[in-house]
């Protein structure tokens, strides 16, 4: 169902020209919260804007996702994420708690009472960085069969 | 006796005369005996005049004072005693001797005037044939020295004492070489003062002798007051000891875990090692290395991880094997978090074998792996055949923060598997050194590629990982 994603939202600038480098990351642009991050065009042409909905330096963009679209709606929490942002460090703690669990995040979408796509939008990603950012470890989750 | 020739009076009367101190008067006259440096002040100064046959000289505390002042056995005794407080064990030192920097500058203006001297009767005398301040206070002190802390002093040994003066009163003697030679004295963050002994060195070589005589008096102004010996300080250098690590806990990080100040985990492997070793060598402080190191919660199995302490300064160096031997139980005996083998002292650049490992070698691992699909033990068999499987890894984003963005070539070598029940088994690789191992499990969002979700069509996740093996033989074994 999706037909394309785009990530040069204004001209002349492109997510995709982002380069970071070096340990501090140096280059990567400064989005904001309202930093709009790609446009997604549906084969039904409706068209959806992701915004960055965070503070934080774009570190990566993922460019797998411009040849395989459908990876967004197959695989949103792993292989379909849009972009890896890096927040602040003084601001790391703020920007997690800020974050929707899930089950917020859909409380807030039946709350609308829209016709919404399935598009989760992969802000659970960011979760996993920051988490890194507060220096816990990643906890060996012990899964049930 | 001391061997001075019929050249070497005009110099020893001009140079006493201007109340140069008697050891100076030797080292213009190029008298290389160190016995000649030892003997006393009063025996010397009678020798001279005979020589020169005066009856008498002028006395000054020349800043070169460190020859007249600091020659004697008393001081040499101060040394040792501070060297004995300090409680080093060694069997042979070196005496390093620092010079406070504008002695330089009043040197280069005896010299001229000497030079001037030896010119009108056509001889040379080059500034490299005079005998240095510190060669000939050596000399002077060096025996007793050696003597009273039962050590050879020798040119190169791991002890050193270091002695420095200072003189205050002539501080400034050397501030004129900046007006007239600017470039020797960059101002750097780091130095307290920009005159330091080498610019100031390197200043004097280029100065012409004329420009040198307008700016400062040849022979140099009489001081009044005498040089003042710092406190004498001693440096071991490090001892290094290698060795390697078994780590059976989870919860143990390799170096200490502190955030903000705060400690977010109890202990670490290097503290445990380190800690009877700071002990037993008396060392002030420590560097930890090792080839490669595991995350907090994997453990090290196997014959363990090389790695190596450096013990900075160490007042204690010598060890036989059984002693070391001994430090390697009481490791062991501390804690049954950790475990180590092949305890030895090493030489520096032997941790750089080390290193080497961390690049090139090859490690084993096992992991305990959940999949999402059902699978049966056969599913499990092709990947025995996959060998030397070429990865690329996108830096892992549980360590972005800290580390540069960047996509790595690693190749998995080999891997088997024990089929454990429908969701678990154990998986063994083998793999290039620098191989993420968790992201090469669970693929990182797509991040490294080929991934065991991949090959295997299933979402996976690592749930435990051990190192079986780091593939470097060193250090040597020490057979039990």
């Amino acid at each position: 169902k999706i037909k394309n994603i785009n990530f040069q939202i204004s001209d002349g600038c492109s997510l995709l020209k982002n380069k970071v480098s070096g340990k501090s990351k140096r280059g990567g642009q400064s989005l904001t919260e309202f930093a709009p991050l790609c446009r997604i065009t549906c084969t039904d042409e409706q068209e959806y804007t992701v915004f960055s909905c965070i503070r934080g330096r774009l570190l990566e963009v993922n460019e797998a996702i411009l040849n395989k679209p459908d990876l967004l709606l197959e695989k949103p929490s792993t292989e379909g994420y849009i972009v890896v942002i890096l927040p602040k460090f003084e601001e790391s703690k703020s920007v997690t708690e800020g974050l929707l669990t899930r089950e917020q995040y859909e409380d807030v979408l039946t709350k609308r009472n829209q016709q919404e796509p399935c598009l989760l939008t992969s802000i659970c990603t960011l979760k996993l960085l920051t988490e890194s950012l507060l220096n816990q470890p990643l906890k060996l989750k012990k899964k049930t069969s | 006796m001391l061997s001075l020739k019929e050249k070497d009076r005009p110099i020893v009367r001009k140079l006493l005369c201007a109340g140069c101190c008697v050891r100076c008067v030797l080292r213009f006259c190029c008298v290389g005996t160190s016995s000649a440096y030892r003997r006393s002040y009063q025996d010397l100064h009678k020798e001279l005049l005979a020589f020169i046959s005066e009856e008498n000289s002028p006395q000054s505390h020349d800043a070169s004072g460190v020859l007249q002042d600091f020659c004697d056995p008393s001081f040499a005794e101060q040394v040792s005693d501070a060297v004995k407080k300090q409680q080093y064990e060694f069997d042979s030192l070196v005496l390093t001797v620092s010079l406070p920097a504008q002695l330089s500058v009043r040197e280069h203006s005896c010299w001229l005037h000497v030079k001037k001297e030896v010119r009108e009767k056509s001889m040379c005398l080059g500034k490299d044939d005079v005998i240095q301040v510190k060669d000939a206070f050596k000399w002077a002190v060096q025996g007793k020295i050696g003597q009273e802390l039962g050590a050879a002093v020798v040119a190169n040994s791991p002890c050193e004492v270091s002695i420095s003066f200072i003189h205050p009163e002539t501080e400034e003697d050397c501030h004129f070489l900046a007006h007239t030679c600017p470039d020797c004295f960059k101002p750097t963050k780091n130095k307290a003062s920009v005159f330091t002994r080498m610019a100031v060195v390197k200043a004097l070589e280029k100065i012409s002798e004329e420009k040198f005589s307008r700016h400062y008096p040849c022979p140099p102004k009489k001081a009044n007051t005498r040089c003042t010996a710092l406190d004498t300080t001693c440096l071991h250098t490090s001892v290094f000891i290698a060795g390697r690590y078994n780590k059976f806990s989870r919860e143990l990080p390799q170096t200490p875990w502190v955030i903000d100040g705060e400690r977010r985990m109890d202990g670490s492997v290097e503290e445990l090692i380190a800690a009877p070793l700071l002990s037993s060598f008396r060392a002030d402080g420590f560097n930890f290395s090792s080839s490669g190191r595991e995350d907090v919660d994997v453990r090290t199995l196997g014959n363990g991880r090389p790695f190596a302490v450096e013990l900075l300064n160490p007042h204690r160096a010598k060890f036989n094997r059984a002693e070391i031997k001994q430090l390697q139980e009481t490791i062991n005996q501390s804690s049954d978090k950790i475990r180590v083998r092949d305890l030895q002292i090493v030489t520096r650049d032997a941790t750089s074998r080390m290193k080497e490992g961390e690049e090139e070698k090859t490690k084993t691992y096992s992991a305990l792996i959940w999949t999402q699909k059902a699978i049966e033990s056969p599913d499990l068999e092709f990947l025995a055949n996959i060998k030397d499987l070429r990865i690329a890894q996108k830096t892992p984003l549980r360590v972005l923060h800290r580390r540069p963005l960047a996509v790595r070539q690693r190749l998995v070598h080999s891997m088997t598997t024990i089929y454990l029940d429908k969701h678990h088994f154990t998986l063994k690789l083998c793999t290039q050194a620098g191989t993420y191992i968790k992201e090469f499990v669970h693929g990182d969002f797509g991040r490294t590629k080929p991934n065991l979700c991949d090959l295997m069509k299933t979402d996976a996740d690592i749930l435990e990982l051990d190192v079986e093996s780091v593939d470097i033989d060193w250090p040597p074994a020490i057979p039990d």
